[in-house]
């Protein structure tokens, strides 16, 4: 890490420089335009806007809408001073909607995990069940996990738990279909190998299998935590109430992008963040052959 | 040595292998004993069972007929009596050296301590030369080190049987000669009885006792038994010096190249004959009469010409 790769260096400063050049073009694109504002407006206008209990100034300064720079670092700074605040069901930091979101995967992901390992395990050993399953996998997989929404709060009945419904739906099919693939694909010299040291059925799983399987299992761990991240936005844009989710639905209401944009960046990071830790998992177990 | 010749360590009967949906068996009527502490190698060409009859040995496969009995009791499946050495290794990739053949002598001794299993481990490593490169992953080894340690992880479980399937065929030839001369010199100190498939007749001619040859399938069988006339002490550096290794060589390279088709569909006898080429016979001449089975081997000589 510490090694000044020269690729690498380049890398980084082209990619600051873009960031830049975006910035860039944002301020430019956001900048008053001297033409349009409250110079427009002739004295009579005025007088009128006064009358009627309005700012003209601040009017010109709203008029274009999208968010100035200085209007984003100045929500970014103010967010990020007080991740924590609570002011009631419609006025939570961005670091409690953050953890309510995190919670709701987390759980749908982990109650998932402990379903979709164990099965395909068995799945990946038997042939027979592959078959038998497989039509179940095929009709349900490509169904959108929002779909089972309307489902899940009529039968669970309580929109919190239904949105981590929806999380351990979307959670698992990859890893269902990448364990029992990585189960059933186990090279058979390591299984005969097992199978004349006389092996037990557990250590036969957790010896031989697991390992043999773990980088094809933990590859459909991090594309389900992918898919979770990416679901729970809409799940909570739908249930409400907390969550990251509902509180960009919360500031669209409000009509304050830059809490939006604010919070597609959070988003945005705290994804990174997740499959950076699935990476890690992933490069822990992969074996070169 | 005669009344381990009446009892013999293995005894394969009748072994037969027939595939689904194939007309003929691969191979059938399969029949040849191993004693105790003896090199057999077996030769043939690709096709006609070999790995098959290898795998039925070790407990993976499972013959279509007859039986294997070992030291007085029938092979029913894999078991820890019987080491095998795969082709390709076939070493975890996830575990280092030590930690493959660690998990081999844990599985034999579960009650063992640590430091037993380390200490059996490292005698093991010791004896393939892999010492500097136990803490290794297989990965980083070069092919002639993983064939030894899949070897080490076979004798490290000391089986009343090793069998090695091919284990030397994708090595170059000088690696495949020092290895070659590591398994001769564990064989002589361990007395191991090794059956072993190889298609290289000089290692046949260097590491067995007995070779076993094959005809060519479907229907394959054992065509014949060939003692190995060389002495045991014979070693590969002067191994092409010996009086007897051309008349032995050419007999086996004369075999592969010429009967092993002719005997093909079952053409070959069920009751294979002995022969020992240079001692008892002169094998241009029709090896009329090796002394263990005459009516055998002159069946054998006779079945060519039926072609």
């Amino acid at each position: 890490m510490a090694r000044l790769d020269p690729q690498r260096l380049k890398a980084a400063a082209l990619s600051l420089l873009l960031l830049a050049l975006l910035l860039g073009i944002w301020h430019a694109a956001t900048l008053p335009k001297p033409g349009a504002g409250g110079g427009e407006l002739t004295p009579e206008q005025i007088e009128y806007a006064k009358l009627l209990g309005k700012d003209p100034g601040a009017d010109a300064r709203k008029s274009d809408g999208f968010p100035t720079l200085a209007q984003m670092a100045e929500t970014v700074q103010r967010n990020l001073s007080r991740p924590f605040y609570d002011n009631g069901p419609n006025d939570k930091g961005i670091g409690i909607q953050l953890a309510y979101s995190l919670a709701r995967v987390a759980a749908g992901f982990s109650i998932a995990a402990l379903v979709a390992i164990p099965l395909g395990f068995v799945i990946g050993m038997s042939p027979l069940l592959y078959r038998a399953l497989d039509p179940f996998i095929q009709v349900f997989k490509p169904v959108s996990p929002l779909a089972w929404m309307p489902l899940a709060l009529y039968t669970i009945k309580d929109s919190s738990i239904s949105s981590v419904f929806v999380i351990f739906i979307c959670s698992l099919w990859p890893m269902l279909i990448n364990t029992a693939f990585g189960v059933a694909s186990v090279r058979r010299e390591w299984l005969a190998v097992a199978r004349t040291l006389e092996l037990r059925p557990l250590r036969l799983a957790f010896e031989v299998i697991l390992p043999a399987a773990a980088p094809t299992i933990l590859t459909g761990m991090r594309i389900s935590m992918g898919i979770a991240w990416l679901v729970i936005v809409a799940a909570e844009m739908l249930v409400g109430g907390t969550g990251i989710g509902y509180f960009v639905w919360n500031e669209w209401n409000n009509l304050s992008l830059t809490n939006v944009i604010f919070a597609i960046l959070v988003i945005g990071v705290v994804g990174m963040v997740l499959d950076a830790i699935f990476r890690r998992l992933q490069r822990a177990v992969t074996y070169v052959e | 040595m005669s009344s381990e010749r009446a009892r013999p360590f293995l005894q394969v009967q009748n072994l037969t292998k027939r595939f689904d949906g194939a007309a003929e068996p691969v191979f059938e009527a399969v029949n040849f004993s191993i004693r105790r502490g003896e090199f057999v190698c077996i030769i043939g060409h690709s096709g006609c069972g070999k790995t098959t009859i290898l795998n039925v040995l070790a407990g993976l496969d499972q013959a279509s007929e007859g039986t294997v009995i070992m030291d007085g009791r029938e092979v029913a499946g894999p078991s820890l009596e019987r080491g095998v050495v795969f082709q390709g290794h076939a070493l975890m990739p996830w575990l280092s050296v030590r930690q493959n053949i660690a998990f081999a002598v844990r599985s034999k001794w579960p009650n063992w301590s640590r430091a037993q299993v380390d200490a059996h481990v490292q005698r093991h490593v010791e004896m393939v030369g892999l010492t500097a490169a136990i803490d290794k992953k297989p990965a980083q080894l070069s092919g002639g080190m993983k064939q030894r340690v899949g070897i080490a992880r076979a004798f490290a479980i000391q089986p009343k049987m090793l069998l090695l399937d091919e284990p030397f065929g994708a090595l170059d030839a000088l690696t495949r000669g020092t290895i070659q001369d590591e398994l001769l010199k564990i064989c002589a100190a361990t007395q191991q009885t090794v059956f072993m498939i190889t298609h290289d007749v000089d290692e046949a001619i260097l590491l067995a006792d007995t070779i076993l040859l094959m005809s060519n399938g479907p229907r394959a069988r054992i065509a014949e038994i060939v003692r190995n006339p060389l002495p045991r002490s014979r070693q590969r550096a002067t191994l092409h010096h010996e009086p007897l290794f051309y008349p032995v060589r050419n007999y086996l390279v004369d075999f592969l190249v010429g009967r092993a088709a002719t005997l093909a569909h079952g053409r070959a006898p069920e009751h294979p004959p002995e022969v020992t080429p240079g001692v008892d016979s002169e094998p241009e001449s029709g090896r009329s009469a090796p002394a263990i089975s005459f009516q055998r081997a002159a069946a054998a000589a006779a079945a060519p010409s039926i072609h």
